[in-house]
C-alpha cells in the first residue's frame, strides 16, 4: 500500500492492543446524572430547567445564545434535582444540571424519526444538526453546525472524516468505525449533500487494518467517498496534519480548513448526524474508551453524557492499585484531572487511569541543540529557538518565531533528550501573548 | 474517590516522553567510537592508549573542578566529557608528550565548554578548542608523527602531497584501513565510516553535514586534480586521509556547535567542505578539518537564522 502522511511528527506507542478487539458494551445507566451546561466551544448554555421538573430522554434542557453554540439534552428520563457547580474535564468548575435518573427511558415527544431523510434540504439537515446538540466528538468539541454553514465565496470540495485517532490507549473511533460503519458513511452522505462537497474522504491509520478493509469494502459502490489509508504517526488526526497528508493542501496560518477547501469531521460524529437526521435522536450518548495500566477491566463503553468518570471506573471493577493520573482524553495531549468525580462530556473519547509515571521525571537538563524538536514539529517551528525566547519573556521575537501557530502536539516534548518541557513553555508564553493582544486592543478602544 | 490518601498528580501534558536521554546518546557515540579506538590500539599500541587515557581522565577532573568551582551541578554522568576526550585523543599524534595532551583536554573542557555555560552553551566543539590550541602552541609537537607499529618518525599522506612527494605515498588500501601515519583515532577510513553509520543508523546525526561536507571536498579536489592533471587518487587521498571522516562524522555532527535548520545543516557542511579545501591545498598547514569547522561553528548562529523553515500554511519569510 502506497500510504500517504504529513511532514514531521513522531512516533508514540499506542498501548491500544488494551482496548482495540473490545466491543463496545453499553455502560450501566447510573441513578445520578451530572450534565455540564458546557460541553462545546463558545458561552456556557443556559439551563431551560428548573430544580424539581420532570425531564425525558433527549428533552433539551440548556441552550445557549448566538450561533457558535449547541443545546444540551438530558440523556435520561427523570428529574432534575439541583443545578450546582462541579469540575468538568477541562479543568474548571461549570454549572451542572444533575438529574434523578427514573429507569423509564421515556423519549420526549421531539424525538421523532423521519420519514423522508432524503428530501431534507441542506438548510433543513444544518438546522436538524444543530437542534440535535451535535459537537466535534473527537475531543474539540466545535459546534457541527457551523462546519457546515455557508460561507461567502468559500466553497468546501472535501469533507475528511478522521478516523485517524493516534492518541496513545484510545479506541473509541476504531469501534465505532468497526460496529457502525454503515452509519458513518450514510452521515458522510448526508454532510456531503448539505454543503454541496464533491467528495467524501474517510481517513484512517494503517494501524487499524480491520476498520480501513471494512469500510472500504462498504464504499466500493460509493461514487464520491474514498477511504485513505495513512503511514502511523503522530499527531496524525490532528486537523492541518489530515488535510495535507490526505489532499496535499495546506491550511494557511490563521486561516480555516474551509480555507484549503476542506471540513473535518470526526467519524463518530458523523454517525450522530446519521441517528439526528434519520432517527431525531439528539447527542446523548458517545463511546469512550476507559484504559490504562491503572484499570482492572479496560473497555470501551457506549455511555450516556452525564456519567460520572468514578461510575465506568466502578464497572471496570477500580484500579490496580495506588495510581499517579487520571487522564481525560489521551497521553498526548489530554488533560489530567485531580478528582474521578467528574462527568464524562460530549467530548469525552477516552478515559486513561496510570499508575506508572510514563512522562518526565520534571528534571529539565540544559538544550543541547540536537533539533530533534525541529524535526519533529508538525508545523515545522523551532520549538527550542521559541521556548528560548518565551523563557526570557520576549514575546515579540517568539511572535516573529510562529509561536502561536503552534498546535501544542506535544511532539517536541516527547523527542526532547533534555526533558525540557518545550510545549508547556509555549503554552504559557501563548496565554501571555493572548491577554497582552486582549489588553492592547482595550487600550485601543479607549483612544 | 477509592484513593484519599495518595493525591494524584495533575500535570500538563503530553503525559508520555520517548527514552530518548542526553546521557545514552553520548554513550551511543562513544559505541560508534569503538572501531577506531580498536584501529587506534592495534596499530600505535600502547602509546595510543596513554594518550586516550590521559586525555579522559583530564577530561573528567576538569569538569568536576570546574563546574565545582562555577557552583553548577555536577554532570560528568552524563558521558560528554568522557566524549570530548576521547575525541581530542583521536585527534592528536601518537608521539604527543603526555603533559600536553593533558593541557589540551583541560583547556578544551575548561575554556571549550564550561566557561560557556556548560553543555549546550558552547559555541565551539570542545575538543577541536583544545586541539587548535595545541597546534598552535607546541606546533612540533603536534606535527610529528610515528608510523603505526614501529613508532619511526614518518609523514602523514596529506604532508606528503603538500611536500609534493607523492612517490612515498601509501597505497589506498593502507589508507582505507588505516596502516599509515597520523592521529590516533582518525588513521582508519574503514572504522570511522563504520562507526558514522552507526551513528546515522541510530538517529543521532543528520545525513545532511557528513554528506554534504565530504562531498564538497571530494567534489573539489577532483576538479583541482583533474585540472592539475592528477591521477584519479588524488580526490580519494583527500577523503580518506587525515582527520576529514573523523571530522565530517563526530565533530561537524556536533549537535550543540551545528546548525538546527535542515537546509542550514547542508550549508554547515558545504562551508567546512570548502574551507577544508582551502587550508589544505592552499594554507600553511597540510589538514585543515579542525579550522574549517570550528570556523563554521562561529556562524552556526547566522545559518540557523537565515535557513528557518516556512511554517505550514505560511509564506516563505525571513527573521
Amino acid at each position: 500500500m502506497n500510504m500517504s502522511t504529513f511532514k514531521g511528527g513522531t512516533h508514540v506507542p499506542g498501548y491500544k492492543e488494551l482496548t482495540q478487539g473490545l466491543a463496545t458494551i453499553p455502560a450501566k445507566i447510573p441513578n445520578k446524572l451530572y450534565i455540564p451546561v458546557s460541553q462545546h466551544i463558545g458561552a456556557p448554555c443556559i439551563p431551560l430547567v428548573q430544580i424539581g421538573d420532570e425531564v425525558k430522554k433527549g428533552q433539551k434542557i440548556a441552550e445557549g445564545k448566538g450561533f457558535v453554540t449547541a443545546p444540551i439534552h438530558s440523556s435520561v428520563s427523570g428529574k432534575v434535582l439541583a443545578i450546582e457547580k462541579k469540575q468538568h474535564p477541562g479543568g474548571n468548575f461549570v454549572n451542572c444540571i444533575v438529574i434523578e435518573n427514573d429507569g423509564k427511558e421515556e423519549w420526549a415527544v421531539t424525538v421523532q424519526p423521519n420519514s423522508n431523510p432524503e428530501e431534507l434540504s441542506s438548510e433543513e439537515i444544518r438546522k436538524i444538526v444543530f437542534e440535535a446538540g451535535i459537537v466535534g466528538l473527537g475531543g474539540a468539541t466545535f459546534p457541527t453546525h457551523v462546519k457546515y454553514a455557508p460561507v461567502e465565496n468559500k466553497q468546501a470540495e472535501f469533507i475528511i472524516l478522521n478516523g485517524v485517532e493516534c492518541e496513545p490507549y484510545i479506541t473509541a473511533d476504531h469501534r465505532i468505525m468497526l460496529e457502525k460503519p454503515e452509519r458513518i458513511i450514510a452521515g458522510l452522505r448526508y454532510k456531503l449533500r448539505s454543503t454541496g462537497c464533491k467528495k467524501g474522504i474517510i481517513a484512517i491509520e494503517e494501524n487499524k487494518l480491520d476498520a480501513i478493509e471494512k469500510l472500504t469494502k462498504l464504499c466500493e459502490l460509493e461514487e464520491n467517498i474514498e477511504v485513505i489509508a495513512l503511514k502511523e504517526k503522530y499527531p496524525q488526526g490532528s486537523e492541518k496534519q489530515l488535510i495535507f497528508a490526505c489532499t496535499g493542501r495546506e491550511v494557511p496560518v490563521g486561516g480555516l480548513p474551509l480555507d484549503a477547501g476542506v471540513i473535518v469531521n470526526n467519524v463518530a460524529t458523523a454517525v450522530a448526524v446519521a441517528d439526528a437526521i434519520e432517527l431525531g435522536i439528539p447527542l446523548i450518548e458517545r463511546i469512550t474508551t476507559l484504559s490504562g495500566d491503572g484499570i482492572k477491566k479496560p473497555a470501551n463503553y457506549l455511555v450516556r453524557i452525564g456519567t460520572l468518570f468514578s461510575d465506568l471506573i466502578e464497572e471496570s471493577g477500580g484500579f490496580t492499585g495506588d495510581i499517579d493520573k487520571i487522564i481525560s482524553g489521551g497521553l498526548m495531549m489530554g488533560k489530567t484531572v485531580f478528582t474521578d468525580d467528574i462527568p464524562i462530556v460530549k467530548g469525552s473519547s477516552g478515559i486513561v487511569v496510570l499508575k506508572k509515571q510514563l512522562g518526565v521525571d520534571g528534571k529539565e537538563y540544559n538544550c543541547v541543540r540536537c533539533a530533534k524538536c525541529v524535526d519533529a514539529c508538525p508545523m515545522f517551528l523551532e520549538p527550542t529557538t521559541i521556548v528560548k525566547l518565551a523563557k526570557r519573556g520576549l514575546w515579540e521575537e517568539a511572535e516573529k518565531n510562529n509561536i502561536m501557530s503552534c498546535i501544542e502536539c506535544g511532539s517536541c516534548v516527547y523527542v526532547c533528550p533534555a526533558s525540557i518541557p518545550l510545549v508547556q513553555y509555549i503554552r504559557r508564553a501563548k496565554l501571555a501573548i493572548g491577554a497582552a493582544r486582549a489588553k492592547a486592543r482595550s487600550n485601543g478602544g479607549k483612544k | 474517590m477509592a484513593n484519599k490518601d495518595n493525591l494524584l498528580v495533575v500535570s500538563s501534558s503530553p503525559h508520555i516522553h520517548s527514552s530518548n536521554n542526553v546521557s545514552n546518546s553520548m554513550r551511543d557515540v562513544i559505541v560508534a567510537l569503538i572501531p577506531a579506538l580498536i584501529a587506534a590500539l592495534y596499530y600505535f599500541h600502547f602509546a595510543a592508549l596513554k594518550v586516550i587515557v590521559t586525555c579522559i581522565v583530564v577530561a573528567i577532573i576538569s569538569e568536576y573542578i570546574s563546574q565545582k568551582m562555577m557552583k553548577r551541578d555536577i554532570t560528568i554522568k552524563d558521558s560528554s566529557a568522557i566524549l570530548t576526550g576521547l575525541l581530542l585523543a583521536f585527534c592528536l599524534p601518537p608521539s604527543i608528550p603526555l603533559w600536553i595532551a593533558a593541557i589540551g583536554s583541560a583547556v578544551a573542557i575548561i575554556i571549550g565548554k564550561q566557561m560557556f555555560g556548560g553543555l549546550g552553551n558552547n559555541i565551539f566543539n570542545p575538543a577541536l578548542i583544545g586541539r587548535g590550541f595545541l597546534l598552535a602552541s607546541w606546533p612540533v609537537a603536534m606535527t610529528n608523527w610515528t608510523a603505526p607499529f614501529d613508532g619511526v618518525t614518518t609523514a602523514t599522506p596529506l604532508g606528503m602531497i603538500k611536500e609534493s612527494v607523492v612517490q612515498e605515498l601509501p597505497s589506498i588500501s593502507q589508507l582505507f584501513m588505516g596502516n599509515i601515519g597520523g592521529c590516533i583515532g582518525e588513521t582508519s577510513a574503514l572504522a570511522l565510516i563504520i562507526g558514522g553509520l552507526y551513528l546515522l543508523v541510530k538517529g543521532h546525526i543528520d545525513w545532511r553535514i557528513p554528506f554534504s561536507y565530504l562531498g564538497t571536498v571530494f567534489a573539489l579536489t577532483a576538479i583541482v586534480g583533474v585540472a592539475n592533471g592528477e591521477g584519479s587518487w588524488f580526490p580519494l587521498y583527500h577523503l580518506f586521509a587525515g582527520g576529514l571522516l573523523l571530522g565530517a562524522f563526530f565533530m561537524a555532527t556536533d549537535w550543540v556547535t551545528s546548525p538546527i535548520t535542515k537546509k542550514g545543516r547542508i550549508i554547515f557542511g558545504i562551508g567546512c567542505g570548502l574551507l577544508t579545501v582551502l587550508i589544505r591545498l592552499k594554507g600553511g598547514f597540510p589538514e585543515g578539518v579542525c579550522y574549517s569547522i570550528l570556523l563554521m561553528n562561529m556562524v552556526t548562529p547566522l545559518i540557523d537564522r537565515y535557513t528557518k523553515a516556512r511554517v505550514l500554511g505560511g509564506v516563505r519569510q525571513h527573521a
